[in-house]
């Protein structure tokens, strides 16, 4: 980077509504991790008959499943309704010539080929495949969540809408994949706050501060930018 | 199928409540069937002198007991209860022309009676169905008179008016079914895919809920309603986690630890000791085995899941989850969870420890502006 390009621009990059899903889910998993491992395999707890323990942790993991599954269903809708760098096409880097050539700086980056990170303004293109990943991973715990959930009540409106699940999965499969699933998620967060510190360092743009005001320090021009369905890889047409 | 039973039925074959009778059933006996028969179909007692009236007047209907690749359990069960219940003299009289286990007849004259039944009642007659049916090989692992068990399944349940698939075997194809599958063993749906079937799946199968069936199609006409797996809702429309005497102990958070503990005596949840109630639908609390005696929870060991397909792969009998496909029997998904998370938590050390290694030089101007 030469001494021109030094001036940062201060750019809103995060909209409230993806900083709000961004933290609901945080708290959500959170939650979610710690209420599941109790209810897989409740260690230290029970003592009176009338203290109703499992029953609130199931109660609890439930209002926050509820809560994630809004929250990831809210952040989808804004794929299509915020800007571009909480567009939709934000997380398919890989399908266009800059994204994977983008991606492959990214990658070289971290594998300690290159000694600076590529400048992005949203995501960087590895980030947003994986956070494309774990849509997949928050999906499959979301509908097999609700899928075990609704068995108190077969028959009923959500256990009838599930029934593609059961059509896959005996209940016993849900189960394992569910706890197994957690794991993965275990594994993202770990990396998500590795990199977000990372990042923070060495970009020097206010990474994880972003996530809170929704700015980042940028080299890039200010732009504003709507998601559309036409603009495909916004960060093409930037410099 | 509005009451097929009454206008195939030859004249010489009695009624239910007449055979009864002879067989020194007391009215009174015979209506106090009806109304547990009735309840265990979960309907109202309003509907108590109806099947009563349907039992009163319904001729026998001729049935057929096909045995597969079986252990004989669910034959076992039904004739093995402490007394002989009216449950059990419904069933045997609507007997039962073909019965392996227990007809007098043997050989050619026992194959005879099967095809003379099938033949002169083709479309009406009830066949139930114990074991499961390989099919592997053209199906050559189990064979009787000469036919395979897949020929005879789509020759009998084929042409049966209903055939009531018993015990998990022949609903889902049960332990014969159990990986690798050596024989290729299916349960009747699978087997005989035209069949109209009704799954009773328990190792063994819940001889009341048999009856119940039965009666159902007796007072009817019909099947009863069934879930997603062809299961009647009556029997297998809630979890026995719901209906567990021991749920109250589940959501206090009451365990047992270990066998023969504290907790274990005091009669508190079998949840960490691998119960699968919370996965299984079966009425077993309220139903109960052997005149409502007992059943598996209520004498102390965890439900096992018999009921739900695939148990016998993915209900370890003492564990909560199934084993962990690909890696040894005793890793469970905990280890294999927390393995994989402490692996991502040590790769990432290790390359932020490398990252601090690559210093980014201080600023040294005057403006304090940094290197990028």
């Amino acid at each position: 980077m030469q001494a021109e390009h030094h001036c940062k621009f201060k750019q809103y990059i995060w909209e409230l509504p993806v900083r709000w899903c961004h933290w609901v889910n945080v708290l959500s998993i959170v939650v979610l991790a710690g209420t599941g491992v109790l209810i897989g395999n409740p260690v230290f707890i029970g003592s009176a008959p009338q203290s109703y323990l499992m029953g609130w942790i199931r109660f609890i993991h439930f209002v926050f499943a509820y809560a994630f599954a809004v929250s990831v269903i809210t952040r989808m809708i804004w794929t299509f309704q915020g800007n571009c760098f909480a567009g939709w096409r934000e997380y398919f880097p890989f399908l266009g010539v800059a994204g994977r050539a983008e991606m492959k700086k990214v990658f070289q980056y971290y594998t300690f080929q290159r000694k600076h990170p590529p400048e992005t303004v949203g995501h960087n293109p590895m980030a947003a495949t994986a956070y494309f990943a774990v849509f997949l991973l928050y999906w499959f715990m979301i509908l097999t969540g609700f899928a075990m959930y609704a068995e108190h009540a077969p028959g009923g409106t959500m256990h009838s809408l599930l029934r593609p699940v059961y059509a896959i999965m005996t209940t016993q499969t849900m189960h394992l994949y569910h706890h197994l699933v957690m794991y993965l998620i275990i594994g993202f967060v770990i990396n998500h706050v590795y990199s977000a510190w990372l990042m923070d360092i060495k970009e020097k743009g206010g990474e994880i501060s972003s996530m809170f005001s929704g700015y980042k320090f940028t080299t890039g021009e200010y732009a504003v930018c709507k998601s559309r369905f036409w603009d495909f890889f916004p960060w093409k047409n930037k410099p | 199928m509005s009451r097929p039973q009454e206008d195939v039925m030859p004249s010489g074959r009695f009624s239910v409540a007449r055979l009864l009778e002879e067989r020194g059933v007391s009215r009174r006996e015979f209506l106090a069937f009806c109304s547990a028969v009735t309840a265990a179909m979960a309907l109202p007692a309003t509907m108590v002198p109806k099947v009563a009236h349907a039992l009163d007047k319904v001729q026998r209907p001729p049935l057929v007991w096909m045995e597969f690749q079986d252990c004989c359990g669910d034959t076992e069960a039904l004739l093995r209860s402490a007394n002989p219940t009216v449950g059990e003299l419904v069933l045997d009289i609507l007997s039962i022309d073909y019965h392996e286990t227990i007809m007098a007849a043997a050989g050619h004259q026992a194959e005879a009676t099967l095809e003379k039944t099938i033949t002169d009642y083709k479309g009406k007659y009830l066949c139930i169905v114990e074991g499961s049916i390989p099919m592997k090989d053209g199906g050559v692992y189990g064979c009787v008179g000469g036919k395979s068990h897949l020929d005879r399944a789509r020759q009998v349940c084929g042409s049966a008016a209903a055939t009531i698939a018993v015990g998990t075997c022949a609903a889902f194809g049960g332990i014969a079914a159990a990986v690798p599958n050596p024989t290729g063993a299916v349960g009747v749906t699978r087997a005989v895919p035209g069949a109209t079937v009704v799954n009773l799946p328990g190792c063994p199968c819940n001889a009341d809920n048999l009856t119940a069936v039965v009666v159902h199609y007796l007072t009817f006409g019909k099947l009863p309603a069934m879930d997603g797996h062809g299961r009647p809702l009556f029997a297998y429309g809630k979890r026995i986690h719901d209906n567990c005497e021991r749920r109250p102990h589940f959501d206090a958070g009451q365990y047992v630890e270990h066998w023969g503990d504290d907790a274990h005596r005091k009669g508190f949840c079998l949840y960490k000791m691998g119960c699968k109630g919370p996965a299984t639908f079966h009425n077993c609390p309220t139903q109960r085995f052997n005149e409502k005696v007992s059943w598996p929870v209520a004498s102390g060991h965890g439900c096992v899941g018999c009921s739900e397909p695939q148990f016998w792969d993915t209900s370890p009998l003492y564990r909560r989850l199934p084993n962990v496909p690909g890696f040894g029997i005793e890793q469970s998904a905990d280890k294999i969870g927390l393995g994989f998370a402490a692996g991502v938590a040590g790769a990432f050390a290790i390359h932020g420890a490398m990252n601090a290694l690559r210093k980014d030089k201080e600023p040294t101007d005057d403006h304090q502006q940094g290197e990028d």
